[in-house]
């Protein structure tokens, strides 16, 4: 009986030395070295690992800060300015600063100004839509509102809003991954620079058709009709394919672009009131 | 003995052939006619009329461009009112030719007798030119140009000219209505596509259900080497890989083309339009156009003018009623809703169909209960309950080791799901996606 036990005993031992032996040795020759820095520089970055920055996950994208030279096209959108700033001081490197950036949704195509011409009642879903028809509202461009933004949004970020059926996003949320900007299969969505108290001048319309179709569709469209062009001091605005559009790195926020759209398809967001006397003068301005 | 069919999945919804055994009707002309110049598969043709130009019946107002591409002719003579974007189908805007319609001349290379011309003396090669030069489209529905079929690939050999009269897809019955009025003409234009194919056999596949044309088209295709067979019905036999497994047995390898096994499919519709092209040189201006439903007064068979609003023959058919709650351009099974009744009928339409509040229910969507049945009715032998959830998830990697380029969008599985899922959307959607990636993956 003993005799049993300690030759079981005798042949476990001796299996588990052999294979202790081949196993350091095979690690040995297997052996991956990684920069230990890599490690370093992902617990500095956000881990939300949203592929806002380009890359899979947050691992890639700290393997490759660390690996290239020119840091030009890398920066996590999530963490921004003060994970980068952080990164680099792992690295002992400079940080690259990038102007902070949020999520801007351009269609203003509710139903009280696009009114609704038919009823889907399909799969719930804006590609699905899209590559069928131009959807509830006729208008080729405008937003679907079956919330494939919404479901992209790991940030609980953006949502839909019951009156106007149009996505909003909440900018304090917003980390500006781009992931709404992937999943709207209309390109309404865009990363705009992010001012002071999120103050927003955006032209609400990604319409291309002639103003006069477009104005069909919807009564809040850009009618491409480059009085904003004209009247806009700091050159921000282009005219392309019947559609107005504001470089936000260049828009310094006058408002005078707003007061001289015909259809308001130009938004001014989160600013005080107008004072009445100070919008006639603008006005005047114009004239 | 059983009736030969395709093997693998397929359904047998409700046939609801309502317009069977109307006589095609010639449908007086519309006021305006709006001509796409994309109603191919391929590039656009390029127009070649102005605003304010007369045009007659017949005159080519758009050239292709390319070899997969076709010419448009004008389907009314009349004043070119605008050469602009119009809505399609879809509700997207795409160029097109407005026309004013002004009497109706034609073009004087037209013969527009009625006699009957069986035999002709040009050789394969003027055929093709002439078929070519008529813009001659797959009026089945798939739209693809007719020349660039019959141009066998150098290392394949055509041996048989399958001919399709299946008509698979319930309520249309344009191609029943052509074959039992006008058998004669289908056998002749039959012909002329043998020898522009340069094949000795042909096979015409008809479906049970159309005991009338299955006659007609067996007398008429007596003394030529035309087979004509009755098949069981069962959706999508329409389907040219199918049509060629039911009638010859054979296999189209995965992302090939019927002549990969030595046949070319064309429908009966294109058979007609070719003996046209070829023995009368007329293009393509005109097609029968099924316009059909519960709740029409008059469920018809059109022939009607390529570029007539759809809302024209609806209104001739009885007009819309207030339990119509859906338009549908083409069948129930492969059909898509319209937006708007202001569009035109293209060369691919082959029919109308008004749904009524009652059919055009949607049932609940529920969980898959992985019950199988969309494996088992697919006629390609895939896995829609997996194509979907890799589509809904994005890995169109996947999708496309899963074969999902295989798929001929029959709806075959949408239609039979047990917990209503729309597999087949989702399954297009990513079909997209996966073409993108492979078009993407050819440019580099």
């Amino acid at each position: 009986m003993s005799q049993i036990i300690l030759f079981t005993i005798i042949t476990l031992v001796a299996i588990g030395a052999t294979a202790a032996i081949i196993l350091y040795f095979v690690a040995q020759k297997f052996k991956v070295f990684e920069d230990p820095r890599i490690d370093q520089v992902e617990e500095a970055l956000p881990a939300a690992n949203c592929g806002g920055c380009g890359f899979p996950g947050c691992h890639n994208f700290a393997e490759t800060l660390v690996k290239t030279e020119s840091w030009d096209d890398l920066f996590c959108p999530v963490g921004g300015n003060e994970t980068m700033a952080k990164v680099a001081s792992v690295l002992g490197r400079e940080a690259i600063e990038q102007a902070p950036r949020v999520a801007v949704v351009r269609c203003n195509g509710g139903p009280e100004f696009r009114p609704r011409t038919n009823v889907y009642n399909g799969t719930p879903n804006c590609a699905v839509i899209h590559s069928l028809y131009t959807g509830e509202g006729g208008c080729p461009h405008g937003c679907l509102g079956e919330g494939d933004c919404v479901a992209a949004c790991n940030f609980d970020a953006i949502h839909m809003d019951a009156v106007t059926e149009l996505p909003v996003v909440i900018d304090d949320k917003c980390t500006a991954c781009g992931a709404c900007v992937e999943a709207c299969p209309r390109d309404i969505i865009e990363l705009r620079k992010k001012n002071k108290k999120d103050r927003k001048i955006f032209v609400s319309c990604i319409n291309e058709e002639k103003g006069g179709v477009a104005k069909k569709h919807c009564s809040v469209a850009c009618i491409g009709c480059a009085k904003c062009f004209k009247v806009c001091p700091h050159e921000a605005i282009t005219m392309e394919n019947n559609l107005a559009f504001i470089d936000s790195d260049k828009c310094k926020l006058c408002r005078k672009c707003v007061v001289v759209c015909p259809t308001n398809a130009i938004l001014e967001l989160n600013f005080p009131p107008r004072k009445p006397a100070k919008e006639e003068a603008v006005e005047a301005e114009i004239k | 003995m059983s009736l030969k069919t395709f093997s693998r999945g397929g359904v047998h919804p409700p046939e609801h052939k309502l317009s069977s055994g109307a006589a095609i009707e010639v449908l007086d002309l519309p006021e305006v006619v709006i001509i796409p110049v994309s109603q191919h598969l391929g590039a656009p043709a390029k127009v070649l009329v102005n605003r304010g130009d007369q045009v007659k019946v017949g005159q080519l107002i758009a050239q292709s461009v390319g070899f997969v591409s076709t010419n448009i002719h004008s389907s009314v003579s009349g004043k070119v009112l605008k050469v602009d974007k119009f809505p399609d189908s879809s509700g997207y805007r795409r160029m097109a030719v407005q026309i004013q319609v002004e009497g109706d001349q034609w073009e004087e290379f037209i013969d527009r007798s009625d006699d009957l011309v069986r035999n002709t003396v040009l050789t394969g090669e003027d055929i093709r030119k002439k078929i070519l030069e008529a813009g001659i489209v797959g009026l089945g529905g798939a739209t693809f140009p007719s020349h660039v079929k019959l141009m066998v690939p150098k290392g394949k050999k055509a041996e048989f000219l399958v001919v399709n009269g299946v008509e698979c897809e319930p309520y249309l019955t344009a191609d029943e209505a052509l074959m039992t009025s006008k058998s004669e003409e289908v056998i002749s234009g039959i012909q002329v596509l043998m020898k522009g194919l340069g094949v000795e056999k042909a096979i015409l596949g008809i479906e049970n259900n159309k005991p009338g044309a299955i006659e007609k088209m067996k007398k008429a295709a007596e003394g030529s080497h035309i087979v004509v067979q009755g098949l069981k019905v069962k959706y999508p036999q329409g389907g040219e890989k199918q049509l060629v497994q039911a009638l010859l047995k054979r296999e189209v390898p995965s992302g090939g083309l019927p002549i990969d096994v030595g046949v070319v499919v064309f429908n009966v519709g294109t058979a007609m339009a070719a003996y046209e092209a070829v023995m009368r040189n007329k293009p393509l201006v005109e097609r029968v156009v099924t316009v059909t439903g519960k709740s029409l007064a008059k469920p018809s068979n059109f022939k009607v003018r390529i570029g007539t609003p759809v809302s024209y023959l609806v209104e001739k058919a009885g007009g819309l009623s207030d339990q119509v709650a859906k338009v549908i351009n083409g069948g129930p099974m492969m059909g898509k809703a319209l937006s708007s009744l202001d569009v035109p009928v293209v060369k691919g339409s082959s029919g109308i169909l008004l749904i009524d509040t009652e059919e055009a229910k949607r049932k609940e969507v529920l969980p898959c209960i992985r019950c199988s049945k969309c494996l088992t009715v697919c006629p390609m032998g895939l896995e829609p309950y997996l194509l979907m959830t890799l589509a809904e998830k994005g890995l169109y990697e996947r999708m496309e080791n899963e074969k999902v380029m295989d798929c001929i969008e029959c709806g075959s599985c949408s239609y039979t799901c047990p917990s209503s899922r729309p597999l087949l959307d989702y399954i297009r959607l990513g079909k997209a996606e996966v073409g993108k990636i492979m078009r993407a993956r050819k440019a580099v």
